[in-house]
């Protein structure tokens, strides 16, 4: 028994020794995004629109000869919105040789944080993940790269305060949000704004998971009688809180939803355009199918003799796919054209971000502009209306109260 | 281990207590750590031993929760919030006293013990559901106040960073060195564990998971020894929380939530109720089956589907053959991996002369 006991832990030796070495991606002049994604977890109504708009660009660039002659591979770990998961599939890029992370999930980019931070890989956070990663001092390592929800928050004020006529002293506002740290992120940037632009907020929270909130809705239709309703809310949230608005009375002309309630999905579960008529959405990529991008996707798809991919009809969150995606391959075109050679490392790929200057893809994506200390790009953000059987631009890109903004990144920054 | 014994020739106590007593059982005790000291970690990618760092904090976590459903037989749907309780106390400590980790280790251990012992107290009165059930309403709770309560949480994002572990001047970070740090706990643990079950404190949780009235009869103080419990479990919990707290470098309460609490019951029923070789088992198989099936997807699917396809496909099914695989499992061998392997070990035991 001892020998074979002998034996078997030879070969286990032998079997580790031998194991493959770690493969070197770059040899073949191949860069790799890490991706992670959610397909199947609590927000999968995102995830399984968005990453296949991420992959379509990735290919789209491929197909065109790849970013400066280097060809962009992008291997996908769906994490189930969990951080175990998330965990693995971020050393597995890493393994792989990934320049940059396409980060998954609020908790997720939370749990990665300091790992990014020691290994020198910038990891992205698009639209969740903590308002303070702002901070390129403080993070230097994080790149929201879309607004985040302080910044979400103070430009739905203000575009209330446009809608109200300029402006809302007096007026009610009421802020109905997912009780999770997301959710209440903003609270502290509205109150703020309510000092200063004199309105009296007043704060709803739903309890996850998000499907059951008619007391909260009743008591803001039929008590608070807000001027205005601010929503933030996920998952299948958004859809609920749309029937109920309209079941109670509330004019869904009063509703701002930010970015996680403003798509397709969240308006078909909620009985389709016609039931959500008049309901404002925010938005961090282009609504719609007409962008020159989107089209050159088509052509790549008509090339290869198939149909464009369903999910194309579902623009909000495919759009931010390919948003997500074109950044990431601009901060590792600025990365290469820095360093021609292609051997480029994540710091290399962190410059490139940093460099990002005004670069829309046709209207797709607000005019970033990403430095060392703002690594969220602007906070720029559009407002779209639902009216008529389909969404129609309300705003251009615009952000607004940046002071407010830039003072909580400072006090978080200090803690 | 494979090992085989005759006759009952012990002469001493010593002997007779010892938890390895014969040679090759020691010896194998010594090759599966040289194994998991010495070639592993220096043979392996740092992705490898990521892998087992998540394992490692799985061992723990489920060798706690062991001890309170397998040994003592109360249930607990509520281990996930005791790992935020022990990870926010150890957080809150790192950041408002600059405690070092050995302190907050034990301090989050301690205090989730505590609040594991106040949640636990309903058994005394109620079992089986209703226990279950009191136990879910513990996580809720510590759920919502770790959520809304700032001075627990740290902020309304419900994190805090923590600094990385050091020993001296040396800091661990790098997946090699957690993968030592780690280990050493989940050594401690399983002896720990080991050691307690067969203790007076831990027949009188086997009593009291067999049929508590008659070890009540027996003179075992039901309420002592079922409080006992909880607060040796949740010590586990506790630590485990601490320990991914520092191996993330972030207590996060989104980490703790009932999905977890799930995880653990399944882990510890699919490796074995009241055993410690079955908890091992059963923290490697939830966690690595996933990633195991993952890999066969990429390597395989492509095969059959196209591309853009197997990437929707792969997380679907991978939740499928995990669930399927559990089933099937289960009917295998209900009492979980650790009797699949005592079955397989018996078989080899008088391997080739079966009779």
């Amino acid at each position: 028994m001892r020998q074979l006991l002998a034996i078997v832990t030879a070969l286990i030796v032998a079997g580790s020794l031998t194991a493959p070495e770690p493969s070197h991606a770059q040899s073949k002049g191949e860069i790799v995004i890490g991706m992670q994604c959610d397909r199947t977890g609590p927000t999968q109504i995102v995830g399984t629109v968005l990453c296949p708009g991420f992959h379509d660009y990735i290919a789209l660039i491929n197909s065109k000869g790849g970013v400066e002659g280097h060809k962009i591979k992008a291997p996908e770990i769906d994490n189930e919105y969990k951080v175990p998961p998330a965990v693995e599939s971020y050393e597995r890029h890493k393994k792989e040789g990934a320049v940059t992370i396409s980060v998954y999930g609020t908790p997720q980019i939370y749990a990665l944080a300091a790992k990014l931070n020691e290994d020198r890989i910038p990891g992205t956070s698009p639209g969740f993940g903590s308002a303070a990663a702002a901070d390129g001092v403080r993070y230097p390592y994080i790149f929201p790269i879309a607004a985040t929800y302080w910044s979400q928050g103070a430009a739905a004020v203000d575009f209330v305060k446009k809608q109200l006529g300029g402006s809302l002293k007096g007026k009610k506002i009421a802020y109905i949000f997912y009780d999770n740290p997301a959710g209440r992120e903003p609270i502290e940037v509205l109150e703020d704004l309510s000092a200063r632009e004199g309105f009296q907020l007043k704060t709803f929270a739903v309890p996850p998971p998000g499907v059951e909130m008619g007391a909260q809705v009743l008591d803001i239709a039929q008590r608070f009688r807000p001027d205005f309703v601010i929503a933030h809310l996920f998952g299948g949230a958004p859809a609920v809180s749309i029937k109920e608005f309209k079941s109670k009375g509330y004019p869904l002309k009063k509703v701002i939803s930010l970015v996680w309630g403003s798509a397709e999905v969240n308006i078909d579960a909620a009985g389709g355009f016609g039931v959500a008529e008049g309901y404002y959405t925010m938005q961090f990529a282009g609504v719609g199918h007409d962008y020159p991008v989107l089209n050159e996707i088509r052509e790549m798809y008509k090339k290869e003799g198939k149909p464009a991919p369903k999910e194309m009809a579902s623009s909000v969150y495919y759009n931010r796919g390919v948003l997500v995606a074109a950044v990431h391959i601009e901060a590792i075109r600025n990365a290469l054209k820095a360093k021609p050679d292609g051997k480029i490392t994540g710091m290399d790929t962190k410059a490139g971000f940093e460099k990002i200057n005004n670069f829309t893809l046709g209207g797709l994506v607000p005019p970033l502009k990403i430095t060392s200390t703002d690594h969220e790009g602007g906070g720029l953000v559009q407002i779209w209306q639902v009216k008529g059987g389909k969404f129609e631009k309300v705003t251009d890109w615009f952000s607004a109260y940046p002071d407010v903004v830039a003072k909580h990144i400072k006090e978080a920054a200090a803690k | 281990m494979f090992h085989r014994e005759s006759g009952v020739l012990k002469t001493t106590y010593e002997a007779d207590m010892a938890l390895y007593p014969l040679p090759i059982a020691r010896w194998t005790v010594a090759a599966v750590a040289v194994l998991f000291f010495g070639v592993i970690p220096l043979a392996l990618d740092q992705y490898y031993l990521s892998l087992a760092n998540l394992v490692w904090i799985a061992v723990i976590g489920a060798l706690g929760l062991n001890i309170l459903v397998g040994y003592t037989g109360q249930v607990s749907i509520g281990h996930g919030a005791f790992m935020s309780v022990g990870a926010y106390t150890a957080a809150n400590l790192a950041i408002r006293l600059g405690s070092p980790w050995p302190v907050n280790l034990l301090a989050g251990g301690l205090m989730a013990a505590l609040v594991g012992a106040v949640v636990g107290m309903p058994s005394v009165r109620i079992k089986g559901l209703y226990l279950a059930i009191a136990t879910l309403a513990g996580q809720l709770i510590i759920e919502w106040t770790i959520n809304h309560v700032t001075f627990i949480s740290g902020g309304v994002q419900a994190s805090i960073d923590v600094p990385r572990p050091r020993l001296g001047s040396f800091v661990l970070s790098s997946q090699r060195q957690m993968y030592f740090f780690l280990l050493v706990f989940v050594v401690l643990a399983i002896v720990g564990t080991l050691n307690l079950v067969r203790s007076r404190v831990g027949r009188a949780f086997i009593a009291i998971r067999d049929q508590d009235i008659a070890a009540e009869i027996i003179g075992i103080d039901i309420f002592r020894y079922k409080l006992l419990a909880f607060a040796i479990s949740s010590f586990y919990a506790g630590v485990t929380g601490v320990l991914y707290t520092y191996y993330l470098g972030i207590a996060n309460y989104e980490q703790f939530q009932i999905g977890v609490s799930i995880d653990y019951l399944a882990m510890i029923i699919i490796g074995g109720l009241g055993s410690v070789l079955g908890s091992i088992f059963g923290a490697a198989f939830v966690t690595l089956l996933p990633i195991a099936i993952r890999y066969a997807m990429e390597a395989f699917g492509g095969l059959f589907f196209a591309p853009q396809t197997v990437l929707n496909l792969i997380p679907n099914l991978r939740l499928m053959m995990f669930g399927a695989l559990i089933i099937f499992f289960l009917i295998v061998e209900p009492e979980g991996l650790n009797r699949l392997w005592r079955n397989i070990r018996n078989y080899f035991r008088i391997w080739p002369f079966a009779y």
